[in-house]
């Protein structure tokens, strides 16, 4: 069993949502990377989504985006981002780890080298949003290693589609609240609610559901209905520009843990 | 190069041109996709709507344009004629119409009130623009801070067309970044808004799309040459930026082997220099807007700045129908820099009396190159894809002249 089955099976027994938080590799600071992917642990993390920067991340929002400009004039790559998943682990061999980003630095990297060195660093699973799943034969390699590919689902997605979408699912599904980009407006819950329903009935995966979660409120109401909520955006644009590891862990600690309460409470 | 190979097949039904094309886009983007797909293949065979498409390319654009013999151009080099095809004449001033009178026919059938794209010269903007207008929809173009600044002619008669101009800051602040925003617009918008692409780039259909309607350029040519020639030319040229108006010249001749194939990218400050903005010739493949292609990126996969002298060259990636026909050996693609294309439009001015697009001086460039390895009785045929009165503020700042 995967370290994100693992994690998804425990939440289950205890009947809990999980939290996943999603941080741009190398923002707010890359010295303080691994200090900063603690303290979303602690602060209640179940599974950390880490972005790989990109210059052109077509499906992100400006707070992402400007989040990957900044870690790629800091010089961050896929070797900085490894290397701050293997340090982490040094610590924390138990919360799963995914890549979260776009396919051109991996093409570019070599899909059977990312795949070794991903595996080898203890990353779990990688999020390729510009790989639908018609183009996934590519990850061939990826999945050879162990490294779990996981799909989004979207409001869009075709009934016909989606039967396909979880069949192929591995370790959880991501369902993308609404047809936007990452931090884009309100969500109507009541909508996502039974679309979610719908996927968890077919789905062998849990569903984590993101796109627009922002605060304790949003992410209690998407509790009712999910396995995990996502938070990006909100968090990545409150990190943005923090100074120091006492003032990134501060910054954790006061967006996360009122949704990781909202969470265990509903 | 087998002379059996149908070089014209692509792309199959996944949208793929060879080991290139393909969709690689977020989930919301598939069932816009999808949609398009199967409303562009159902109105392509559509005799209704090819009816009122070839009315708006003759009534409206002006076609057929016409190849013209640059006679004391050709002179003035030695060796073969060069032959202009004059999408430079159409309505629009340039190839770009031919594609977004096609798709606002498209966006129209499909019912979409609003369009949106993106434009690096702003020829394509304006191009949209002016079809927006002409056919009441609404017209959001978005354009990089840098090419705005570099392109405000371009920029005015959008506005004075209707459209709203969009500021892109992220980024490079070019075509690029445009592009990237104008698909973010329609991923949220998709219910009412039709994306016009303006370049063979992009997820499947575009690339096909885009090049099925810029085709009807090298048909055409073809047809021209065996009438006023009595044969086809042995070479055609044009710019590649995106490779719209190359892939919409050299596609009718695909698969006629005796004729040799020569894109011009953006070779900026010399190939050598690093500042240029040539994907073919010194790029690699990758992934980028949706297709599978060659780009230029560094090794840690982040897309490059590209450079070159004309807004509507300077892009990091190419339309995959061109790395397929690359690596398939049966298309060759050179840079040619600032300085020689800068060259080629001034003796095109003062020999013909035609001032091109600084993109286009790019193909007149490589077609003088080409014309002197010829004999006399050779042709070249380069596309002259757009006429140069929105870079004459360039061309004057480029040599300290004030306007």
């Amino acid at each position: 069993m995967s370290r994100i089955d693992r994690r998804f099976a425990a939440l289950k027994a205890t009947g809990r949502t999980g939290l996943i938080p999603f941080v741009t590799a190398g923002d707010p600071s890359p010295e303080h990377m691994v200090t900063l992917m603690h303290a979303l642990v602690d602060a209640g993390a179940d599974l950390i989504e880490l972005g790989i920067p990109f210059s052109d991340p077509m499906a992100d929002g400006p707070v992402i985006q400007h989040a990957s400009e900044r870690a790629i004039a800091r010089g961050v790559g896929l070797a900085e981002v490894l290397g701050w998943v293997t340090a982490f682990r040094t610590r924390d061999a138990e919360t799963p780890i995914v890549l979260m980003g776009y396919l051109n630095p991996i093409e570019i990297h070599g899909y059977e080298r990312f795949a070794r060195e991903a595996v080898q660093a203890g990353v779990d699973g990688v999020l390729l949003v510009d790989c639908p799943l018609e183009e996934a034969a590519v990850l061939q390699p990826l999945r050879q290693a162990g490294l779990q590919q996981i799909l989004l689902a979207a409001p869009t997605t075709a009934p016909g589609r989606m039967v396909r979408l979880c069949e192929s699912a591995e370790g959880f599904l991501y369902y993308v609240s609404f047809a936007g980009i990452t931090g884009a407006g309100s969500l109507s819950t009541h909508d996502i609610a039974a679309r979610v329903a719908d996927v968890r009935a077919r789905a062998t995966v849990p569903v984590a559901v993101g796109f627009g979660v922002r605060n304790a409120q949003s992410a209690k109401e998407i509790a009712g209905f999910a396995d995990a909520v996502v938070i990006g955006s909100a968090l990545v644009g409150r990190l943005a520009g923090a100074k120091g590891p006492d003032e990134i862990v501060g910054r954790v600690r006061d967006i996360l843990q009122p949704i990781r309460s909202a969470l265990d409470t509903h | 190069m087998s002379s059996t190979q149908d070089f014209q097949r692509w792309p199959d039904a996944h949208g793929r041109f060879g080991d290139f094309g393909g969709q690689y886009v977020a989930e919301t983007l598939m069932a816009p996709l999808a949609e398009l797909t199967e409303a562009y293949e159902r109105l392509r065979d559509d005799p209704a709507f090819i009816a009122e498409l070839d009315r708006d390319l003759k009534h409206y654009v002006g076609r057929p344009s016409p190849i013209y013999h640059a006679e004391r151009l050709s002179q003035h080099i030695g060796g073969a004629r060069i032959l202009l095809k004059r999408e430079d004449l159409n309505h629009t001033g340039a190839h770009k119409i031919n594609n977004t009178v096609g798709q606002a026919l498209v966006a129209k059938r499909m019912g979409k009130p609003r369009i949106i794209a993106e434009t690096g010269a702003g020829q394509h903007g304006v191009a949209s623009a002016t079809v927006a207008a002409r056919l009441g929809l609404k017209c959001v173009v978005y354009m990089g801070a840098v090419d705005i600044e570099r392109q405000k002619i371009n920029v005015y008669r959008m506005k004075l067309l209707g459209a709203e101009v969009v500021p892109v800051t992220s980024g490079s602040k070019t075509l690029k970044d445009a592009l990237n925003e104008a698909m973010r617009d329609w991923v949220t918008n998709v219910a009412d808004t039709f994306y016009i692409i303006g370049t063979v780039a992009g997820p499947h259909p575009y690339p096909m799309m885009v090049r099925d309607f810029n085709a009807i350029v090298g048909r055409e040519a073809r047809a021209q040459m065996l009438e006023e020639y009595g044969r086809l030319p042995d070479v055609l040229t044009a710019c590649v930026g995106g490779g719209s108006n190359a892939i919409g010249l050299f596609h009718a001749f695909l698969n006629d082997a005796q004729v040799r194939i020569v894109g011009a990218e953006g070779g900026g400050e010399g190939i050598a220099s690093g500042h240029h903005a040539a994907s073919l010739a010194a790029g690699r493949p990758g992934v980028l807007h949706g297709n599978r292609t060659y780009v230029l990126c560094d090794d840690n996969g982040q897309i490059a700045e590209t450079h070159s002298i004309s807004a509507g060259l300077d892009y990091p990636g190419v339309g995959p129908e061109h790395a397929y026909l690359k690596d398939a050996g049966r298309a060759e693609y050179v840079g040619v820099s600032d300085e020689e294309a800068m060259e080629a439009f001034h003796l095109l001015a003062r020999t013909e009396g035609i001032l091109a697009a600084l993109e286009s001086s790019h193909a007149v460039a490589q077609a003088m190159k080409l014309a002197r390895e010829l004999p006399s009785d050779g042709m070249v045929l380069c596309n002259l894809s757009g006429r140069g009165d929105k870079d004459v503020h360039t061309i004057a700042a480029c040599e300290g002249v004030e306007v």
